[in-house]
Formats: structure tokens, sequence, C-alpha cells
């Protein structure tokens, strides 16, 4: 395993940003006129545990005070009687962050959380969309400001190295090259590596106090030291070589390859219909011309809507084949754009073809083709999906079992067929299947034979002509053990309607009373 | 439906009478498709109590794939799917579609749509008349909905028209309301032959098929069931008694021999 870098040629861009004080900031965003009463005080925010109150969260005054995080809020009375204090809502920051995470995308197309007070966003190939790696550190900061949330941030090739600069490293360190990231973070303390507390502190006394010291003794000494470790956050090497690029680290999207993404940044966030219709018109031809020059095909398009007070909606479209038309991407989402709200304006509108399959070039309007010609058929199920939902088209295939209907299941239209045994020519079955058998009265001049008339639905039918039984055995590999076996009967009526029904066990079995007779198909 | 009695009419009618008589002249039989191409928007009224509607629509849309001139270079047979359009109503009180059971020609073929409204099933049955890869699209609708009016049917006639793809409409225990469709049936199972083997089991599926209204042909009862090779009509024996015995004959035939009426 040589590492990520092997499959593309330029690296990954990975941008980590770290909230150091996401819970202080939230909880004054959350409070606004009260937390400016206390701007001024020594604010912590605390939870409650068996010991008694403990510090989660403080201020840069209170730090400056002597209360730290993860300290009894007793103690901390002692060093600064004046301390404020707030309830901590942990679940309501985790919360916040993954709305940030979403938030973040319009930085990049993948993001992820770092919990629990940090961002990663991939920014492979999009700098050149702000001008730039500095300006793209720069519009997030921007960003981040104007919600008044503090943040720290790196861009680095590997999530780890990005990890560790934005949490020791100057503000806004940008590592270009693989090559870089040794001697870019040579200088950090081991805590940089993300580890656990218990084995810091085993650096520590070791001796080891920044990474640059961990080359100093040998790989194999700490080979042997931590040989039983086999979790990353444990083992200081396989950390060291997350951060390096040298091991993949599963916190990565394993595709190294670029999702076409088209966006327009608008001067005016727009709140009506009318315009968003032209922006998407405008994102759905620029889509068509970045999967034409990728010889690709759109399979699921996501339509991303940032908001100006923050909000991200986002609206996914699947289609039954792969296609670049952008008319009709257009008509598709028309029917998705209806009941968006778009509070106080949308300040950016992003497409992406976040699964997309390779299509040849190939005639190119559909539209009005389909005027003359008729749809294809792919793009009749894309708005038949649309309007109906996708779980309202299938098609029925094969499955193999002999309970007629377990034997038949529903998929989506044109995936392939699974293979499946061919069925035996003297099974006679109906052409419809009630959707659960219904059950019928009957009256029979033999306990075990077919009956001589039935009453079904309220109507009496009198049995003219019948062919069976056809005996099917319960799977006994699926089901309980006290299910019966079926008799099947093949019956016209004197009328000539044709049905199918079954007696559910026989006399004596040994499994329940009297059995008793069900209609389960209409035959043509 | 009114009916008016042909001897209350004034004499220049049955002129006309004759001449669209002439043109209606052909009367329905299977394998018709090979000269008049196939009948592309077709409702069979059937009771919900039995399969006979869905199954007599396939019968008829295989009988017209089976007997539509094919265009030089498509001689292949034809793959295409069926689009089969059930409102749930519909598809509670006769069921779905039983791969198994289907004919061997449209198994694997068919692409099946669940309607929760019949406006739902009436978008999805236009949506799948202008596909061109379809070769039948089959609706089955319960009851007389309010969506399903003469515009919705006349929709459905000029989309069908448009593409040349053959509907079927199956409207189960509806009242005969209003409609374009070019040809109007009433479907009941009948009495299958028995098999050879076996006189005790029911035979193959066989159906009373009443044409009581159509554009191109005159109205007419048959008996419908397999036959050597494909669909096979027979006169039941009340409607033969009442031609005398000959099918050939015209319709109109009673109409024109019809001595003037006498005027007071």
């Amino acid at each position: 395993m040589s590492g990520a870098p092997a499959a593309s040629t330029a690296p990954r861009r990975i941008l980590s940003i770290w909230l150091p004080s996401l819970a202080i900031d939230r909880w004054r965003l959350v409070m606004g006129e009260q937390a400016r009463a206390l701007a001024d005080a020594p604010l912590v925010l605390i939870s409650d545990t068996a010991h008694g109150p403990r510090i989660e969260a403080v201020t840069q005054i209170a730090a400056a005070a002597g209360a730290q995080r993860g300290m009894m809020l007793a103690d901390a009375r002692t060093l600064c009687p004046a301390v404020a204090t707030a309830p901590s809502d942990p679940a309501g920051d985790l919360a916040f962050l993954e709305q940030l995470a979403l938030w973040a995308q319009r930085w990049g197309p993948w993001s992820a959380l770092d919990a629990p007070d940090g961002l990663l966003v991939d920014v492979t190939a999009v700098p050149h969309l702000f001008g730039g790696e500095t300006l793209l550190l720069e519009d997030v900061r921007e960003a981040f400001a104007r919600r008044r949330l503090a943040v720290r941030m790196a861009i680095a090739p590997t999530a780890g190295a990005a990890w560790a600069l934005a949490h020791h490293a100057p503000d806004g360190t940008i590592v270009e090259h693989h090559d870089d990231i040794e001697r870019a973070l040579s200088d950090l303390p081991v805590a940089a590596l993300r580890l656990d507390q218990d084995v810091v502190t085993v650096l520590r006394r070791l001796g080891l106090k920044r990474l640059g010291d961990i080359t100093t003794i040998g790989r194999d000494a700490l080979q042997r030291r931590f040989r039983n470790r086999k979790s990353p956050a444990a083992n200081p090497l396989i950390r060291r070589d997350q951060l390096l690029g040298r091991v993949p680290e599963p916190l990565l999207p394993v595709i190294a390859q670029q999702v076409p993404l088209v966006q327009r940044r608008l001067m005016e966030p727009i709140r009506h219909r009318q315009l968003l219709d032209q922006v998407v018109a405008d994102l759905a031809q620029d889509m068509a011309r970045e999967l034409e020059g990728q010889g690709q095909g759109a399979r699921r398009l996501e339509l991303g809507l940032w908001r100006v007070d923050g909000e991200v909606i986002v609206r996914r479209l699947e289609m039954a084949a792969a296609t670049r038309d952008p008319a009709h991407m257009l008509r598709l989402f028309a029917a998705r754009l209806d009941d968006i709200d778009a509070g106080f304006g949308i300040e950016m509108v992003r497409l992406r073809a976040s699964w997309a399959e390779p299509l040849a070039l190939a005639q190119g309007d559909i539209e009005s083709a389909a005027e003359d010609h008729g749809t294809s058929l792919a793009a009749c199920i894309d708005r038949l999906t649309v309007r109906l939902g996708a779980q309202a088209i299938s098609r029925p295939v094969p499955f193999a079992s002999h309970i007629p209907e377990r034997a038949q299941r529903w998929r989506k239209p044109l995936e392939p067929e699974p293979s499946s045994q061919g069925q035996l020519a003297f099974h006679a079955r109906p052409l419809k299947l009630l959707d659960s058998a219904e059950k019928i009265a009957v009256l029979y001049a033999t306990p075990d034979g077919y009956p001589q008339r039935f009453r079904w639905r309220g109507e009496v039918h009198e049995v003219v002509r019948v062919e069976g039984p056809e005996r099917i055995a319960p799977e006994w590999w699926r089901e309980r053990g006290g299910a019966r076996l079926r008799d099947y009967y093949r019956i016209e009526d004197g009328q000539g309607r044709r049905y199918w029904i079954y007696r559910q066990g026989i006399i004596g079995d040994g499994r329940g009373g009297a059995p008793d007779w069900y209609l389960q198909g209409l035959c043509a | 439906m009114p009916h008016t009695d042909p001897a209350s009419l004034p004499i220049p009618a049955f002129a006309d009478v004759a001449a669209l008589s002439a043109q209606r002249s052909a009367r329905w039989r299977p394998g018709l498709a090979a000269q008049q191409g196939p009948a592309l928007h077709s409702e069979l009224f059937a009771s919900s109590r039995e399969g006979g509607g869905a199954a007599a629509a396939l019968a008829f849309a295989l009988d017209d794939i089976r007997h539509v001139p094919r265009a030089e270079g498509n001689e292949a047979r034809d793959r295409r799917s069926v689009l089969w359009v059930q409102t749930r109503e519909a598809a509670r009180r006769v069921g779905r579609p039983y791969r198994a059971g289907l004919p061997h020609a449209l198994q694997g073929r068919v692409i099946h749509v669940l309607a929760e409204k019949a406006e739902d099933a009436l978008f999805a049955l236009e949506e799948g008349l202008r596909c061109r890869d379809f070769a039948f699209v089959l609706g089955e609708i319960a009851g007389n909905p309010g969506a399903l009016d003469f515009t919705a049917s006349r929709r459905l006639t000029l989309a069908g028209e448009r593409h040349g793809v053959p509907l079927f409409l199956v409207r189960l225990d509806a009242a005969r309301d209003l409609s374009s469709a070019r040809m109007r049936w009433e479907i009941a199972s009948a009495p299958s032959p028995a098999p050879r083997w076996n006189p005790q089991a029911p035979g193959a599926p066989r159906w009373r098929a009443d044409l009581f209204r159509a554009r191109a042909h005159a109205p007419g009862e048959w008996v419908l069931g397999e036959g050597g090779d494909g669909l096979a009509a027979q006169r039941p024996a009340r409607a033969a008694d009442h031609d005398g015995g000959d099918t050939a004959a015209s319709w109109t035939a009673g109409l024109r021999q019809r001595p003037p009426p006498r005027r007071a």
C-alpha cells in the first residue's frame, strides 16, 4: 500500500476547520441578549456528573481567571468566585456541527464531521473557483466570522496533516505536497497525532515531545513498544503513516475522481421561483457541457441551495439511465422545486452529479425529438418516478421459491434481471395474484376434496370444473414449524369465471383445526 | 346511449347511413390489424370478480402485434416492454399481474406502475403513450373516477394516435360513461372448451366480448378464445341466429333493404 497519491497525480486537498470555542460561540448565538449582558463575565458551561458539576467549556476571560476544561466547578469557584455558569448542551452542539458540515460543502463537494468541534472538507480541484487556496481560506474565515464563530484552519494533502496543522500550527497554514508534510509538522507536539490521552502520556514519559522526535529513535523500537495497539488512536506509528499519507484513512472517500460540479454564486440573493428556474437552467447547461467533456452521463444529481441564513436545501434526483440532456434535467428538477422555502434569499446554487456513468457522445436534443418520435424508456421512467415516487414503478422478477406469492418480487424497472430457474410447463399459474389471499367459505362433499360451491366477496360460485390438487409444501427452511401445506385447485364456475384457490392444511396434520380455504388468484 | 328507430328517420338519412355503412362494413375480426393497423385506443368494461378484462386486453394486444405488418429491416420479434398501470383500488380488487401466469411472450417485459389516484394513473398512461419503447400500454382503473372524463380520454386518444402506441384501458365495475375510445368492449368470462386429456379441468380461457361502440366497425358480439394461431372469434349462438347464420353479412344490409316508411 503505497498510499492515496498513486490514484491520481495531483494530491488531494483537505481543508480542516477547527472551531476552538464551538460550545461557547453557539451558546452566545442562541442566548443573544442574555449573552451580551454576560460578555465580560467569566463564563463556564457545566455538565452534571456524579461528583458534582464539571466544566465543559470556558470563555477566554474565565480561562484567564484560572478555570479550565475538565475542572470541577467547585475548584474553579475557589480560584475565581465570580464565575458565571450555564448548562452545556453537547447534543445540540453536535447537531449544530452537522448543520455546519452540510453548510461547509459550499467550499467543496464532500465534508465530514470531525467531532466534537471540527470539520473536514475535501477541496480537491475546487480552489480555482475561489481564486486559489489562500483566497479560499479567506472566504472561509469571512463566512465563519459573519456567523460569529471562531475558527482555525489548514489545508494539507491528508486529513491527519490538515487536522494537526489546524490545531497546533499557525492559523491558515497550507501544505502543498506530500513531501513537505514531514518537514512542516516536525515541530508540532505529539498530541497533533490525534492520539488517546494515555498514549500521549506514555510518549511524553519516553521523552518524545515533538513529532520530529519520533523519527529519531527508529521505527522498530516504537513498533515493539506499541505492537499490541491495533486501534489507530492508540498507535502513534499508524497515526503518523496516516498523517503522511502512507496509509489510507477510512475517513476519506476512497474514490479519487473528480465529481462533475457546477455552481453559481449569486450577486443578489434570489427569492423568486422564476429566477431560480433560470439559474437551474444555466447550471443544467453547464453540467451538460461538463459531462460531455468527460464523456459521462449523470445517474444521480444533487442540487444544493445555500440560503443567506445558513440553511442548506438539497434536492436529489436519481435517473433510470445515464443522461446529460439539460432539458431533461430541468424538467425533472422543475417538479422538485415547488416546495422550496427561499427564506431571506438563496445566495449560491450548486449542481453536482454524485453518480455518473460513461455515456458515449450521441444524439443531442431528446426533448425536440420526443415531440416527433416519442421519449425513450429511461426518460419515461424518470418522469414517472419524479411524479409518482420510486416505489410506484417496478417490474416483476422471479425468485427461487415454491410459495406462489413469494416466487415473484418487485424490482426497479431497468435493473438487470436476476438469473433464475425456468418455470415448469405443467404448473398452470393465474394471470393475477391478489395482494393477500382472501378467505372463502366453502361447502364440500368430502372434507379432503375440492369444494362444491364457495362464497367470495358476498357472492356464491358453483364449482363446475376443477383441476388439482397441486400440493405445495411449506418451505421449512424459511417458515416456522407450524406452517401448513397448501393444496391448490384451478377451478371454473358456472359462468366460466376461473379462479385459483387453495386449502391450507389437511385434516389430521396436527397443525390446527379444520383447514381454511383461500382464493388467491384470478385466472385469465 | 339513445337509440333512434330507423323507421322514424326521413328518407335522405338512409342514403347517408348507406354511405357510412360502406365504410363501416368491415366487421371486426381477429387479425384485422394486418390491413387497418392496430386498434389504438380500446376500452374494455369488465367485472372485478374475474380476471377476464386484463386477459382479453392482453389477447387483443398480442393479436395486433402478431398481425401488424413490419417495416423493412424491422422483422425482429418485438421485444419492447409493456407498461401496465393500475390504480391502488384496481390492484386491490383484481390483484397485480403475476409473472408466471402472463402469456409467454410477455414474461419479463412488463413494467408495472401502481398509482394512488386516478389522476396519477392517467398521467402514467399518457407518459407511456408518448414513449416509443413500449409495445402497448395497459391500464386498469376501477369505477368511474371524476378525473377520467371525456377530455381525459380524448387526451389519451390523441397521444396514442400521435405516437402510434396502442392503449387498452380496462374499466372495472364501471358504468359506460362518455369516452373517445375507438373501440369499446364489454368483456365477461365464458365457459372454456374441455381439454382433450382431462375433460374435468378448466380449459383454455374464453371470453364473451360485446363490441358495443366502435368508430370503424359495426357492433357485434363474439366468443373469443385461443385458435390454432392466435386469437379466434366465433359468433355466439344467439347472435348467429339473429344474423341468419351469415356472419359475413353487413350490419347495415337489413337497414338498406327496409322499405321506406309509409307516410300518412
